[in-house]
């Protein structure tokens, strides 16, 4: 199997090799599954006999039996054993997908997963045994939570406030159209043909409609992860996938209490309403109390920086777990807690630990994900059918039918409030999005059978939309937004200019709304961070991150980005560089001639040459992502990062040593050279000689976040020295800022920052100059 | 709205909604809105607009109100900046932030952006000298960050000086040690912020109803 893996790799027939090694991985797993399912059987039998045997021991004692040097005991380990080969196999069959490309690019992943079940479940059937049905229970206690936790905590924010109002119709008014629209107009279908299917009452189509009328989010989630469609369309049909969760718990227990009481009143349906109100909004603040306590935690982890993400978990769970002992919204209340948690938590959780949360959720969720789809194949060949032809295509028709006319009708309701509608394609992507799942399959599963005597034929045809959704919808979606052009996610981040431009714009409109005296929608975000930073923030963020604004942080995460990939790459030389935008004094006059471009590329070349082994170690920390997370960014460990900046500072000041040719150190000398690098020349006499001559290379250091900060003061510095040197007349007069320039970093050197990463073994050459002690010092730690 | 029309508004009414793509009654509650700030004057100054107490907490108070007063934005050639304006130049300054409508070919997409981004650019470009300089985009980032108290210059300086160095790798590409990029011209500005869909982001909403009464 391993030789097999190992060859796998090779370029001719690879394709041939990845189907056999599919092959042999899903053999495996199903012999896997079927040794499990006989090992129970032989194992019920092995542990009696033992037990007899035991006994028989006990009471005669003179039967002398060979002492068993291996047995088998499986009881012992039969449920969490049955849970990991579940487990495993989901995984297995999962990464047997992946080595194929042709396919998975063809059939999205929930497909296959469920075609897989229904193979497994269609074996263990032929081996005379009874397959595993999806357990309710199981379903909704521990295989949908890390999938909405997950949702939920990565939920782009800004996109969901914006459309919030369209995500909210979609949810609360489409569903409350369809699960009418489906359940009114099937009991019309059952009714008017009557025989059997005229014992179905209204009260159970009623309840049928309103289950299969909820978008499922487990298969939004994985169609539409797939076909990386805008965030705008997105975020609808996700958004309202989550949302519709209150409706449908609501509706569902109504209805089931109407089937047991018998009959309806209007008061009833006031109730319901407020119903609906309160298990939305109770399941939100439950969620949102979870949230703060979970933030509030955090703020003290800095010492058991190990258990971190356990509570984000804990609390996540337990916010849906008090939520589903109210009957509130378990999924809006997991969601919430999510949303509320995340901003302060990730401002107080180490780095590592916002890693680990980020991988165990998305694993979890990944998993969960594919043993619900497991599991759906194989119910499907385990459950209870009874197969009703008119029943279940008037149900897929209608819920086709109610789901286009529905978004169509919301849409131009919707349209006139906002202001970038929803063009008549957007409405044919959400309409197909709409796709059913695990959920609604549940769900019917938990109507008691007393109160639903054609529970079967539901179940059915509950798992027929299913199928029909995922496979059919779920194929063609792809296509279809190939053919129709959607536009789609993009990919890059947000360049420097843009987050700079989006806060400007942001203050921006919330200035022009109040001179227009409108309190609108970027007046009430800015009220609310405002809140956040003067009151909240101090509260929940430890430390004096809690006065970072966004923008810093940003800029933090971008300079951490941009040296990891520095190093990655091993330093392109960069296009433009500092001196280039940096305004010159127009005295075009050296005093020192620019070294010959020759050496200095010389010189580049033998650092580089010398840099090898340090790349070699850092590319094999490079990480295989699981999904591809478009929030994902690059980050790594912090100490190692410093290290690194260090080592590029230090290198910085050596290649300024290096590219200027080596005279003699006299302070005339020493004037002109950093003169002639800073481009500053002696035609200005009245700025301070003195502060030229400083050779404190370093500033004090300042403690910020991001070691980073160095590297840029440093260049600031030289940029300050600039200011003050040119005599400008800054408007602001900025010229006299307190720290001195660095002298040692100036613009030719910040151009050898983006060359090549120079080695600290180049400090064993004296430079020219003589070190400070920050630098020795920085130099013995290093040499160490 | 009430009574407020008689037959000469009215007219001049038309004609601003002709020319700005506002409706008659946005152009009336502007209208309100205008005399209210300016208490029933016919002029604006900058006087009147720092007294609107929103407006205090916002880090870039300065620049919204210079950019009423500038010449540029009026849709006029000229530049420079005016002590005070009329209803006019309010108006035409407020309908830079109409939302597209609906069906927009291509091309008027395209203006729109433009027609915008010029805006923006006209706030940043304090001097009028048609391109940005590092001083002047250092302005910029001090003054959104001026709010934030405790942060210091230099990072506000790093931040812009890495903006500037991001244009002008973007619209240079490669350049000579020597070389000197001036600033950022309109082009390059257009360029680097294609991916925030402008026409999409930067608008309010201009209700039809009368909102005066309910805020200072």
């Amino acid at each position: 199997m391993s030789a097999l893996l190992r060859a796998a790799g090779g370029p001719h027939r690879s394709l041939g090799r990845r189907w056999s090694l599919l092959v042999a991985v899903f053999i495996l797993s199903v012999m896997a599954s079927s040794v499990a399912a006989s090992v129970v059987r032989t194992g019920q039998r092995n542990g009696t006999t033992i037990h007899t045997d035991s006994k028989t021991n006990g009471t005669s004692h003179h039967t002398k039996k060979a002492f068993p040097v291996l047995s088998i005991n499986y009881d012992y380990v039969r449920m969490p054993f049955e849970i990991s080969l579940w487990i495993l196999l989901a995984s297995l069959m999962k990464l047997g997908f992946h080595l194929v490309p042709r396919l998975s690019g063809v059939v999205p992943e929930s497909c296959l997963l469920i075609v897989v079940g229904l193979l497994v479940g269609g074996l263990i059937k032929l081996m005379g045994e009874h397959p595993p049905v999806l357990d309710s229970k199981l379903f909704f206690l521990c295989l949908l939570p890390p999938i909405i936790l997950d949702a939920g905590y990565f939920l782009p924010i800004r996109p969901f406030t914006e459309n919030a109002g369209t995500i909210l119709m979609f949810a609360v008014v489409g569903t409350l159209w369809n699960a009418f629209f489906v359940g009114l107009v099937l009991y019309g279908v059952c009714q008017a043909t009557g025989e059997e299917l005229g014992e179905v009452g209204l009260l159970a189509c009623l309840i049928f409609g309103s289950i299969v009328s909820a978008v499922d989010p487990v298969a939004v989630l994985a169609v539409f992860e797939d076909i990386q469609i805008n965030e705008l369309l997105h975020i609808i049909v996700f958004g309202e996938s989550l949302l519709n969760d209150a409706v449908t718990v609501v509706l569902y227990h109504l209805f089931e209490e109407f089937a047991n009481a018998g009959t309806v009143t209007l008061v009833d349906a006031c109730l319901g309403m407020a119903c609906f109100l309160v298990v939305s909004l109770g399941g939100i603040l439950v969620g949102a109390i979870y949230g703060v306590l979970g933030a509030f935690t955090s703020r003290f982890t800095s010492h058991t920086r190990v258990i971190e993400p356990l509570f984000v978990f804990l609390y996540s769970y337990m916010a849906y777990l008090s939520a589903e002992v109210f009957h509130l919204s378990g999924i809006m209340s997991l969601i919430s807690c999510g949303v509320v948690m995340r901003p302060y938590v990730e401002a107080n959780v180490s780095h590592k630990s916002y890693t680990t949360i980020k991988y165990f959720l998305k694993m979890w969720s990944s998993v969960s994900e594919t043993l619900i789809f497991v599991f759906l194949g194989v119910s499907t060949v385990a459950g209870p059918h009874s197969w009703n032809w008119t029943f279940i295509i008037v149900t897929i028709f209608l819920c086709l039918l109610s789901r286009v006319l529905g978004v169509v009708g919301l849409t131009l309701i919707i349209n006139r409030f906002r202001i970038v509608k929803l063009t008549g394609k957007d409405q044919f992507i959400v309409a197909y999005g709409g796709l059913r799942g695990a959920i609604a399959f549940s769900l019917v599963f938990l109507l008691p059978e007393d109160h639903f005597p054609m529970k079967n034929m539901f179940l059915t045809a509950i798992i027929t939309v299913v199928f029909f959704t995922v496979f059919v919808q779920g194929m063609t979606i792809r296509p279809l937004v190939e053919l129709l052009a959607v536009k789609r996610k993009k990919d890059t981040k947000h360049s420097i200019n843009e987050e700079i431009h989006i806060q400007f714009l942001d203050h921006l409109l919330t200035g022009i709304e109040d001179v227009c005296g409108h309190y609108g929608h970027h007046h009430w975000k800015d009220k609310l961070s405002r809140f956040n930073k003067s009151y909240v923030k101090r509260w929940l963020i430890a430390g004096e991150r809690s006065t970072e604004p966004q923008l810093i942080s940003f800029y933090h995460k971008l300079e951490l980005k941009q040296a990891l990939m520095l190093l990655e790459t091993g330093g392109a030389a960069a296009n433009v560089s500092m001196q280039n935008i940096q305004p010159r004094r127009p005295s075009p006059e050296r005093l020192i001639p620019h070294m010959p471009k020759g050496r200095e590329e010389e010189i580049r070349k033998i650092l580089r040459a010398n840099l090898q082994n340090t790349r070699q170690r850092l590319r094999s920390y490079s990480r295989h992502t699981l999904f591809e997370d478009p929030l994902e960014e690059e980050e790594e460990d912090f100490s190692e990062v410093q290290m690194r900046k260090k080592r590029v500072e230090m290198h910085r000041r050596m290649s300024h040593y290096l590219t200027v040719p080596a005279k003699p150190e006299t302070p005339p000398a020493r004037r002109v050279r950093f003169e002639s690098d800073n481009q500053v020349f002696g035609s200005t006499p009245t700025s301070t000689p003195s502060s030229r001559f400083q050779v404190s290379l370093v500033p004090s250091i300042q403690v910020t976040r991001a070691p980073m900060a160095r590297m840029e003061q440093m260049s600031q510095e030289s940029v300050s020295l600039v200011d003050e040197s040119s005599q400008q007349q800054d408007s602001e007069g900025k010229g006299a800022t307190g720290s001195d320039g660095s002298l040692g970093t100036e613009l030719n050197v910040i151009r050898g920052e983006t060359d090549n990463l120079r080695l600290p073994r180049c400090f064993s050459d004296p430079g020219p100059n003589k070190i400070d002690e920050e630098d020795e010092d920085e130099e013995e730690h290093f040499m160490s | 709205m009430g009574g407020f029309h008689s037959v000469p508004q009215d007219h001049r009414y038309r004609d601003l909604a002709d020319k700005t793509g506002f409706s008659l009654e946005q152009i009336g509650n502007l209208h309100n809105r205008f005399k209210q700030l300016s208490h029933n004057e016919d002029t604006l100054r900058k006087d009147d607009f720092n007294k609107i107490p929103d407006l205090a907490c916002n880090p870039i108070r300065a620049q919204i109100i210079e950019a009423f007063f500038d010449k540029r934005n009026f849709q006029s050639h000229g530049g420079g900046t005016v002590e005070e304006i009329g209803f006019e130049e309010f108006i035409t300054v407020m309908s830079y932030f109409r939302p597209p409508s609906l069906n927009m070919s291509e091309e008027q997409r395209e203006e729109l952006r433009r027609v915008k981004l010029r805006f923006l650019f006209n706030m940043h470009d304090t001097d009028n000298d048609g391109t940005i300089t590092l001083e002047e985009y250092r302005h910029v980032v001090e003054e959104l960050l001026s709010r934030s108290g405790a942060l210091c210059r230099e990072t506000a300086k790093g931040i812009a000086d890495a903006a500037m160095l991001e244009v002008a790798s973007i619209s240079m590409g490669h350049m000579e040690p020597d070389e000197f990029y001036e600033g950022i011209t309109f082009e390059h500005f257009l360029t680097i912020l294609k991916g925030i869909e402008i026409e999409s982001r930067m608008h309010i909403r201009f209700l039809n109803v009368d909102t005066t009464v309910l805020c200072k």
